[in-house]
């Protein structure tokens, strides 16, 4: 008990300074992630699409893929695991911190960067850089999946729509034969610009570790 | 908010200096020429006298000389009330034409101080002309007549996301913030009246419970006014929804107060047991005046699925139903501007998910007229009242009131925002806190409150009285007028004009399930996982019950999308019939642009590609269909007699087709660089079928619905379009939608049905181009209809879609 929990410490550690997590927070995810995965030390897929509540989320496929998405892991890879540790875990997990209200300008800006790269890493399927109009269709698609009978062509006018409408946004002047070949970052950040992504896209994430708490003070 | 005073724009300057003169002049006869009869209202009837004395006479000395029939004669009083009021809503509107023609006063001083000039004018008038100045602000008049028109305009278009992201700060300002204002200000006015033991003033006998009362009265923001001013100063939507939600809800916090004060001063002592009562009675107050809005709400939902028969008044369930909300709240003394509030944002989606267009628009404009005209009595009201209402200056108390007033204020924003902050992401700098200050503006619903106050119990009451038009007078005109300045100084975020488009839309929707499905995976319940779950919850039962047909399953997404091809079309009608296309396509991109390249194909392979199935018809078809209301459904029923299509809404139909076809048309004429083969004309069958056919809409099929016959002939045969711009050739009589026209085209189907039916091909066209242009050509202008628009001004916030 003794060893693991200093080696532990030492994860929790790296982990802290690596995503800004305070060690409450590391704690229970941690504890959140060995339920997920059965007390195994990986996590995968299926331990994912098994949690109950996702199952009615239409984009529960994007949602768990993105877990397993290397380029969340900041670290310049691409491509995508089979399984994942907490560390992978946590990793994704800090892209929805919300901002701290120490955060100078830069930082908030960084992060605000760092989220929409985890958005636009979810449209963009084959890590190709940029949104195609497939990828788009089939985004809108699955966000229509689960709300009844829809008609595949209503999608696809949706994401035309939305596509090309981006299009006019950020190149407008295009001649006859020109091909838009996809919305590139910068393009998808632009979509954003009005939207404070940093702290529209966070979750709470708990601060107190709800199993100690009990009468009395804890010894931990 | 949207603007409901209209725009400060140079509209003035049109006119001439004359024209704007001979205004001014107008309003000013008319001013002089109201204050007769109103001042004559109180006096004696003297033309009744003349009457029955001449019928005396006459019926007296008949036998001696006949009284000649009177061919003109004067009865005013049989007309009395309803000329006065309709004498004064003319005043309230003509001052309202005539500020804006004076551009540059109206960009100063905002319009509220102006008004009340207005009426200081008009009462100081009646007072010179020696006649008794009417009691306008009457309580009765004030709350039940004046009031809620307001209050439903605010309660019906109110932001609901906003509001609900941030409904914990505005309750923590409503409910904690108004308290402390009540009894600091109640306190501390007591403490001053006590001292000064040398030198005995009246203010000795005031006791703490009149001042704890008044501290309560003088406490809550005021809606009115808080509208008034913000809405043309243009700030951001957070603080603008922090304010004016803070205005709303304090309602019950000053309904309970208020009684309750006014209970235990006429008794004398006040226990712990009635602190505890009192604040029962608060959440009763307030939960009750939800509950009963929400009820009425929903009866309004409820009713409106039945409507599409009778579509007139569907606009009169809309404001029954609130006013009765109103009304049933006021009658068991709960917050009436919570009941309209919750009332108002219930009953919204539903109703606007059925109601016709026709009746949206007559709800929109009949709210911000009955508002407008509302606010601006309001405040001519206080100004007449200022001048007549018996007065009591007393220095000390005014005084004292004003800077306590503004001292409670200052240090209750500060304090809550301290606490708050700690709970939000979204943290309050210390701008915002300056504006939530300075942005707390009393109005008239202190007046009448103070009003209210019986004279037995409050001996006080004329000091109050005066103490409360002079707050009011200061926060109106002075922190009125300097906000704007200030604004701009501070260079506080203004509103932005974003439109809402359909790539915000996708993404809302898609951050809401993402984060959703984040917090799933984190195992906590947070509250985007209550929000999804009340979502779902909407989106099984309760659209079901309330929305008619097939309108309750139409997902959000889509929902909006039919919004926004519906503004398309209306803007396509606005700005001309279509003479021109609105300036929401500045860019020459197109669908081709996205659409990769295909390499022109084999000829054999022509067909299959351009085969549009017969589904995708089906679904432009339902996409049409629904997206010009109910009322569509009924021509499937092809009988004459039960027709009820709106003519109107006819002429959307049509405008679609011919944006869509103009789109085509401009499109051909780019293309004609790559037709090798001259086209044949334009009036050519098969030309005139294109145009037909490419402009597909249910309405002139409904004999081939009847038949089963699910496609239409698309032949795509598109030639070179002579460049004109002749609008396509389909005239539909928009007075009977089966008209002898539609009937033709209806058979042109029938005919060209029967000759294909197997979905859409390409006809062997007399002139031809590259099928992926033509291909292109139809599925770009489909789209570029959905394109977001710049939008009509102001109209951001209705637009919302139904349960963000």
């Amino acid at each position: 008990m003794g060893a693991s929990q200093t080696h532990s410490a030492y994860k929790y550690q790296d982990l802290m300074t690596k995503t800004g997590f305070s060690l409450e927070q590391i704690k229970n995810l941690h504890y959140r992630f060995r339920q997920l995965s059965e007390n195994n030390e990986t996590l995968s897929r299926e331990n994912l699409e098994n949690i109950k509540d996702l199952a009615d989320n239409p984009i529960k496929k994007q949602i768990v893929e993105a877990f397993f998405d290397k380029r969340n892991q900041h670290q310049n890879e691409m491509g995508s695991f089979e399984e994942i540790g907490f560390e992978q875990f946590v990793m994704v997990m800090s892209h929805f911190r919300p901002p701290t209200p120490k955060m100078t300008e830069e930082e908030k800006l960084a992060m605000r960067k760092d989220k929409l790269h985890f958005l636009f890493n979810m449209h963009d399927s084959d890590n190709d850089g940029k949104i195609t109009l497939e990828e788009y269709r089939k985004v809108v698609e699955e966000l229509l999946s689960m709300s009844g009978d829809i008609e595949k062509d209503t999608a696809r006018g949706i994401a035309d729509a939305a596509m090309l409408e981006v299009a006019s946004t950020n190149v407008p002047n295009m001649g006859p034969d020109d091909y838009y070949e996809g919305i590139t970052f910068e393009h998808f950040e632009q979509m954003f610009k009005e939207v404070e992504m940093e702290s529209r896209m966070h979750v709470r994430f708990l601060d107190v570790d709800t199993r100690t708490i009990h009468c009395g003070s804890s010894t931990s | 908010m949207p603007s409901r005073t209209g725009s400060h724009s140079p509209t003035g300057f049109g006119r001439g200096l004359p024209e704007r003169g001979l205004l001014l002049l107008a309003v000013l006869v008319l001013l002089e020429g109201s204050v007769l009869p109103l001042g004559a209202a109180s006096s004696p009837d003297i033309s009744h006298q003349a009457n029955s004395d001449s019928h005396k006479k006459a019926d007296g000395g008949h036998n001696i000389t006949k009284k000649a029939f009177p061919v003109l004669s004067l009865d005013y009083q049989h007309i009395h009330i309803p000329f006065e009021i309709s004498l004064w809503v003319l005043l309230a509107s003509l001052m309202k034409l005539g500020f804006h023609m004076i551009p540059r006063l109206s960009s100063i001083v905002p319009e509220s101080c102006l008004l009340i000039v207005v009426g200081l004018l008009v009462g100081g008038l009646i007072k010179l002309a020696g006649e008794k100045v009417p009691p306008v602000l009457n309580t009765q008049l004030f709350f039940l007549i004046l009031l809620p028109p307001i209050i439903l305009d605010a309660g019906y278009f109110l932001p609901i996301r906003p509001f609900m992201e941030n409904l914990g700060t505005i309750l923590m300002f409503a409910v904690v913030g108004t308290l402390w204002n009540a009894f600091f200000i109640g306190g501390l006015l007591y403490a001053v009246t006590q001292i000064q033991p040398a030198n005995p003033s009246d203010l000795h006998s005031l006791e703490l419970l009149p001042c704890l009362l008044f501290g309560a009265i003088i406490s809550a923001v005021d809606p009115v006014a808080v509208l008034a001013v913000f809405e043309e100063i243009h700030i951001n939507e957070l603080l603008h929804i922090l304010v004016f939600g803070e205005s709303l809800l304090n309602d019950a916090v000053t309904v309970v107060l208020y009684h309750l004060f006014e209970e235990f001063s006429s008794e004398g002592t006040v226990t712990v047991m009635d602190g505890f009562l009192g604040l029962i009675s608060f959440l009763v107050v307030a939960l009750g005046g939800v509950l009963v809005g929400a009820i009425y709400g929903i009866l309004a939902a409820f009713t409106s699925r039945f409507t599409s028969h009778m579509r007139v008044i569907e606009p009169l369930f809309v404001f029954v139903y609130s006013y009765m909300a109103y009304l049933s709240s006021e009658l068991f003394h709960l917050s009436g501007i919570m009941a309209l509030i919750a009332c108002g944002a219930v009953m919204r989606p539903y109703v606007e998910a059925n109601i016709s267009h026709k009746s949206h628009t007559t709800i929109k404009y009949f709210l911000k007229m009955w508002s407008s005209v509302s606010e601006t009595l309001i405040f001519i009201f206080l100004g007449v009242v200022t001048v007549d209402g018996p007065h009591s200056w007393n220095w000390t108390f005014v005084v004292v009131t004003v800077i306590l007033c503004l001292v409670a204020r200052v240090i209750g924003v500060i304090g809550l925002t301290f606490v708050i902050n700690k709970f939000r992401i979204v943290k309050l700098t210390t701008k915002d806190q300056f504006i939530i200050a300075y942005g707390g503006l009393r109005g008239a619903i202190a007046f009448s409150l103070g009003f209210l106050l019986e004279k037995n119990h409050f001996p006080k009451r004329e000091m109050f009285l005066t103490a409360i038009i002079t707050v009011i007078f200061f926060t109106v005109f002075v922190q009125g007028m300097t906000i704007k300045p200030l604004v701009e100084l501070l260079a506080v975020k203004k509103k932005q004009e974003a439109k809402r488009s359909i790539n915000e839309e996708i993404h809302t929707q898609f951050l809401d399930h993402l984060l959703t499905g984040i917090e799933d995976i984190c195992g906590h319940y947070g509250h985007h996982h209550w929000k999804d779950k009340l979502n779902r919850f909407n989106k099984k039962y309760v659209k079901k019950c309330l929305i008619a047909g097939e309108r309750s399953k139409e997902p959000q997404l889509i929902a909006f999308y039919h919004k926004m091809e519906m503004k398309q079309a209306i803007e396509l009608v606005e700005s001309g019939g279509g003479a021109k296309l609105p300036s929401s396509m500045p860019s020459t991109v197109s669908m081709q642009n996205i659409q990769p390249k295909k390499p022109p194909p084999a000829k054999s392979a022509d067909r299959t590609l351009l085969q549009i199935p017969k589904g995708r018809e089906e679904e432009i078809r339902k996409i049409l269909r629904s997206n010009l209301q109910r009322t569509r459904q009924r021509l499937h029923s092809y009988n004459r007699h039960t027709l009820v299509a709106d003519p109107y809404e006819d002429g959307f139909s049509d405008i679609i087709k011919k944006r869509r076809l103009m789109e085509l048309e401009k499109k051909i004429k780019e293309m004609s660089n790559y037709l090798t083969v001259p086209a044949a004309a334009s009036d050519s069958p098969t030309m005139h079928r294109a145009r037909l056919s490419s402009g597909r809409d249910t309405d002139f099929k409904p004999a081939q619905q009847q038949k089963g016959n699910k496609s239409c002939p698309d032949p795509q045969s598109y030639g070179v379009k002579p460049a004109t711009d002749n609008v396509p050739t389909i005239q539909v009589d928009l007075a009977s939608p089966q008209s002898p026209d539609s009937v033709n085209v209806m058979d042109e189907f029938g005919r060209g049905d029967q000759e294909e039916d197997q979905g859409l091909m390409m006809k062997p066209p007399s002139g031809h181009k590259k099928p992926g242009e033509a291909e292109g050509a139809r599925e770009q202008q489909k789209l570029t209809r959905c394109l977001s628009d710049p939008g009509p001004g102001g109209d951001e916030d209705e637009d919302e879609p139904f349960l963000p």
